[in-house]
């Protein structure tokens, strides 16, 4: 088995070891759509233009929490300095996370797109395969900025602070509020260099478009840039050598 | 047996937060043999183990590892650390632990058995690592040391919080270790261990104080054992 598999295999089991975050993975975005659907009761075109927002989002905050978490254990518990001294490279060790992580945010994707188009009546025109790749490569995003946090907390009270401060601005400013092209000058720019607008845009251009729309496609790419530059600038922070 | 040294610091030195915490400290150990690193908490033991796995910043001075530079990528399948602290992941059971340890080194999976067997964990290998006992956590880090049959062991504190009886065994081990040829490097801040080494590096406030075989230290300092022995050392330093 390579490490990157080994690693993907022990991160996995360590899930496993811990169901309750599982159904809390899987369960929390199922849950909150649902109550985003019973709160646009009688205004189901806001649904249909925040719900698939929202289908972007969730892999982002909790792929966050659980790598930032994750990756600051290893820091300080011994473990990461313990790899280090063996052949295991920092990019085994993130794939076998990156792996691990985007499995599960596709499960995550999946049920919340099979709920939302089902019980919850939500019409998406585009590919539903793309929706879920968009939100793996979230997932990724997510992982990335878990890992920069990691490397800025020495505790896990200071690493879930990280929440707020690097996820909620892309929220608000990421056009799920208020479209992108409404917004100031300013707020314009700055929401046009967040990686979450290009998830966003790219969702909704699968709500409206039909079939494999080359402009979500291209918004996957956007994504996934930013989000293998995260882990690249993130791997940085992860030294053989410590103090 | 083999006469290679398998450690040679000379002039070592390391800053840590703009404090130089090792001070010039240069030594040779030949292979094949255990070697105690033996002195008081927070004299700098754990940090020159960490320079010999090389995993410690602010080094300076030449530390050679079996003949490559302290370090270098390809003493990472030859060297095993056995860490102070339990450095395993809590929410995975003993033998998952090692199994993942086991597939990084390139150990094969039945390694894990033996290596279970030989630090007495048999009982607990299905016990998730968080709900250790401190001994049993030590002998946890020591069995992920011993995956892979590297050539040197760099074992920090590996009996700390054990019962007579189970020291007695690991000490045991090690010597069947060295007997193969092995070279273990064994921290301990307990002068009685000092005795079971064949040499004693002496290691307080950051420098070597003494370095010998016990019989060599008793000698030296005229004291009959290696309690008295330091105390002597440390009288002569001052």
């Amino acid at each position: 088995m390579t490490s990157t598999g080994a690693t993907a295999l022990r991160v996995a089991r360590q899930l496993r070891h811990d169901p309750r975050t599982i159904v809390l993975l899987l369960a929390v975005p199922a849950l909150l759509m649902t109550i985003l659907r019973f709160v646009y009761d009688h205004r189901h075109v806001a649904f249909e233009r925040a719900g698939p927002a929202l289908m972007v989002l969730f892999p982002l905050v909790t792929m966050f929490l659980v790598s930032s978490v994750a990756l600051l254990r290893e820091r300080t518990t011994g473990t990461f300095e313990r790899l280090m001294t063996t052949p295991l490279s920092r990019f085994a060790l993130l794939g076998g996370y990156g792996l691990t992580f985007t499995l599960l945010a596709v499960l995550q994707a999946g049920l919340v797109t099979a709920l939302s188009l089902g019980a919850l009546g939500l019409s998406l025109a585009g590919s539903t395969a793309l929706v879920v790749i968009l939100a793996a490569s979230v997932a990724l995003l997510g992982l990335g900025l878990g890992l920069l946090a990691s490397a800025f907390a020495r505790t896990e009270f200071q690493v879930v602070q990280f929440m707020p401060a690097m996820i909620l601005p892309q929220l608000l400013l990421c056009g799920l509020l208020v479209p992108r092209a409404q917004m100031g000058a300013v707020l314009r720019a700055v929401s046009d260099v967040l990686p979450m607008s290009y998830a966003v845009d790219g969702v909704r251009h699968l709500a409206i478009e039909p079939g494999v729309s080359g402009a979500a496609f291209g918004d996957v790419g956007i994504v996934l840039a930013f989000a293998v530059g995260a882990i690249l600038l993130g791997a940085l922070t992860l030294r053989r050598r410590t103090e | 047996m083999n006469y290679q040294p398998a450690i040679t610091a000379h002039d070592l030195r390391v800053h840590r937060g703009g404090r130089e915490v090792l001070h010039g400290v240069t030594f040779e150990l030949p292979g094949g043999r255990i070697a105690g690193l033996i002195g008081p908490s927070g004299g700098g033991k754990t940090t020159l183990m960490r320079v010999v796995v090389g995993v410690q910043r602010g080094v300076s001075g030449e530390v050679r590892v079996l003949g490559e530079v302290a370090g270098a990528a390809a003493l990472r399948r030859r060297v095993g650390y056995g860490t102070q602290g339990q450095s395993a992941y809590e929410d995975l059971t003993v033998r998952e632990n090692l199994e993942y340890f086991a597939a990084i080194v390139g150990a094969r999976p039945e390694q894990v058995g033996e290596v279970v067997e030989q630090v007495d964990l048999g009982d607990a290998a299905g016990q998730l690592a968080r709900s250790l006992s401190g001994g049993q956590r030590s002998r946890l880090s020591l069995a992920a040391a011993l995956l892979g049959r590297p050539e040197l062991l760099v074992l920090d504190e590996p009996t700390i919080g054990l019962d007579p009886v189970l020291r007695e065994r690991l000490w045991g081990l090690f010597r069947a270790l060295s007997d193969t040829g092995r070279t273990l490097l064994v921290s301990s801040h307990v002068m009685e261990e000092a005795a079971r080494c064949d040499e004693v590096l002496l290691v307080r406030e950051g420098q070597v104080l003494a370095h010998g075989t016990p019989a060599e230290l008793t000698g030296r300092t005229a004291t009959d054992d290696l309690e008295q022995a330091f105390l002597r050392l440390v009288e002569e330093e001052a």
